[in-house]
């Protein structure tokens, strides 16, 4: 028998109710996670849409904090980042949650990335869920530039130079453009500042609303799953897909343990190895910038190698940006070049998982690549792996539209 | 299973490849230092303090901060390391004021705050222990022309290069440094200045990050919880996953 209500239970029950004659907040509840149906077969593939949000949420509240007491300017901006690694209560630690996180948001982003491209999460109909995805990624990219740029150390200077000057490249207005870009005949405190801007306010508003629009449009159409199987295909009764879950609690619950698991690497990072290896912070950027003395070696931060090396693969400058440019901007093809009538890795044919497998090894290849010095011998290695990058692009729809498929089971498998 | 058994397989062998790479790092020798270990940073500091402060500074650390970590008092702060008219309070400053520096040298002495961290803690171990005497002058194996002179060589005495002259396919010849020999013993024993410079390499490090001192202290209490959260958001998961997986 259930107790009769408290006084204080009805009377947030009835405030509840006051709030929703005005704004659907339970029908929004509703909708987007307790009613939000999830195929049940998601694999461990699927933690890392939900530890982007995470890391997404640690980089603006760790960000925030950082904002009262870093200073945009380039004479005090390394001081002010070292007087929050001193002198800052608990400031160590959140400029740690920040650089790690950065470097975090790139790992789960890139799984995120290839999980879509495993399980055909691209296909119809969601391919507005991988475009505005795709365009995450992009943003993402230039927060990540001009967030390291803002420590102002040697290798935010030099690689502010050596980006930037990539604009140089176009012809005609390319001169024109860096020195817009950068505000100055050179990198200097109005690019410091203006990169500021963009990192803190600019770039994070169009990331959140990108997100919202990406989540907006996945919950229209529903999540995929490791089988590919339209779950909408199949429902009871009661119009529930019969191997759907609610998101709340069952997605929730998994994927707070997902989230223990994430939180116990990133904070084995933050704690023993906080710059990660010298891959997350590198060395070269606890040396204060200085526009006379150019480092022996500059390399971007791991996430942007892979890029890094397709540049210098190219003998020409404008040639080699525009492949750089080519290589992100034919990811939003990927709905249209993929021809399969199966979503899933798991049902294409031989072709589509040598393509796949293929295509991720050399990406991280790429990524060594990138880190390199650029010998003769790593630059033609680059070469081969770009042209295995463009390949993967190529060859899918001929791969897709002639191999055979198996055939897809009704319901999902487990 | 299925596909991914073959992709996480050549994934993982690559990233073991690329930590392999990755672990080569530069020629210099190890520094066997122990951040945690008190009365190493002490020796250090007082090493860094009586021979490094003269021209060098370390300008994002406090006075304060170095008691505070090192267990020493104001007190012991002021009589033992503080030169010159500051305070504990003050940032680490040499009492060589930097306009004059750049005067006297062109280059005024790099800040040595982050040097353990820009360069690495063995850059600075090594480049400590390989100063050498010619008739030029001083000079150091690791940064050739070095514009600092050997301030420690009364403690670890004259060591004079052992060249040897390489030929390449070409003909062309050239003398290169094969080795360090101690010509003329200092006041240290090779091993003490060894261990000396451990303890200096050991407080800069200590100053190229403070925080360590704090992360190292609460890591292990951190993964502690984390490791008992995870836990029991696996009892959850599994308990709330039951009528799924029937």
């Amino acid at each position: 028998m259930a107790k009769p209500a408290s006084t204080i239970s009805k009377n947030v029950g009835a405030l509840g109710q006051w709030v929703d004659k005005r704004l659907p907040v339970s029908e929004f509840w509703k909708s987007h996670i307790s009613e939000y149906y999830a195929p049940k077969n998601f694999n461990i593939m699927y933690f890392f849409g939900s530890l982007a949000l995470l890391v997404l949420v640690n980089q603006i509240v760790t960000g925030i904090f950082l904002t009262m007491h870093y200073k945009p300017d380039a004479a005090l901006a390394f001081g002010s980042v070292e007087y929050i690694m001193r002198d800052v209560d608990w400031g160590w630690l959140i400029r740690y949650m920040h650089s790690t996180g950065a470097s975090a948001f790139f790992i789960v982003v890139y799984l995120h990335m290839f999980r879509a491209l495993m399980y055909g999460s691209y296909q119809k109909p969601r391919e507005l869920v991988w475009i505005l995805g795709v365009l995450i990624y992009l943003v993402l990219m230039a927060e990540a530039f001009m967030g390291y740029v803002l420590p102002w150390g040697q290798m935010s200077y030099w690689g502010a130079q050596v980006i930037v000057s990539l604009f140089g490249a176009i012809p005609y207005v390319g001169d024109a453009l860096v020195e817009w870009i950068r505000g100055d005949y050179y990198i200097a405190d109005a690019t410091l500042n203006r990169f500021f801007a963009l990192h803190v306010i600019a770039l994070p508003l169009a990331l959140l609303a990108l997100v919202v629009l990406h989540l907006a449009a996945l919950h229209e159409v529903g999540s995929n799953n490791p089988d590919g199987i339209e779950i909408k295909k199949n429902k009871d009764e009661n119009g529930i897909p019969r191997d759907g879950i609610p998101f709340h609690p069952y997605y929730t619950v998994k994927d707070i343990f997902g989230v223990g698991i994430f939180l116990l690497l990133f904070a084995f990072v933050l704690f023993y190895a906080p710059d990660g290896g010298g891959y997350f912070l590198e060395k070269d950027n606890f040396a204060p910038s200085d526009p006379l003395v150019t480092p022996n070696h500059i390399v971007p931060v791991w996430y942007f190698t892979p890029y890094y090396a397709i540049l210098r693969a190219v003998p020409d400058k404008l040639m080699g940006v525009v492949l750089m440019g080519a290589a992100i901007f034919v990811l939003f093809l990927m709905p249209w070049l993929d021809r399969s009538k199966v979503r899933s890795i798991r049902y294409k044919g031989l072709g589509s998982k040598i393509l796949l497998t293929v295509f991720a090894i050399g990406f991280i290849r790429l990524g060594m690549l990138g880190m390199a010095e650029g010998t003769p011998a790593e630059t033609i290695e680059s070469r081969v792996w770009t042209v295995v990058y463009f390949a993967f692009f190529a060859l899918m729809p001929v791969v897709t539209s002639m191999e055979s498929t198996k055939p897809v089971p009704e319901r999902v498998t487990t | 299973m299925r596909i991914h058994t073959g992709i996480s397989t050549a994934l993982a062998a690559l990233l073991l490849s690329f930590n392999a790479s990755a672990a080569g790092g530069g020629d210099y020798d190890h520094a066997p230092i122990n951040i945690e270990d008190t009365a190493s940073l002490q020796r250090g500091a007082t090493m860094f303090a009586n021979y490094c402060m003269g021209c060098h500074s370390a300008q994002y650390m406090r006075w304060k901060r170095v008691g505070e970590d090192l267990g020493l008092t104001d007190e012991q702060v002021e009589e033992f390391l503080i030169k010159g008219d500051q305070t504990i309070n003050d940032y680490m400053m040499s009492s060589m004021p930097y306009d004059q520096a750049t005067e006297w040298f062109g280059k005024a002495p790099p800040d040595l705050s982050l040097t353990a961290r820009s360069r690495s803690a063995d850059w600075v171990y090594t480049f400590l222990r390989s100063y050498y005497l010619t008739e030029e002058g001083w000079n150091n194996t690791l940064l050739a022309n070095a514009a600092m002179p050997h301030v420690l060589w009364e403690l670890q005495g004259i060591q004079r290069p052992i060249t040897e002259t390489i030929t390449n396919e070409a003909g062309e010849s050239r003398t290169v440094i094969e080795s360090l020999e101690l010509e003329e013993p200092g006041l240290m024993s090779p091993e003490e200045y060894d261990a000396a410079i451990t303890d200096l390499t050991a407080f800069m490090a200590y100053i190229a990050e403070p925080a360590a001192l704090d992360r190292l202290r609460m890591g292990p209490w951190v993964l502690l919880f984390l490791v008992v959260f995870t836990f029991l958001a696996w009892l959850l998961y599994k308990e709330y996953w039951k009528d799924v997986k029937k």
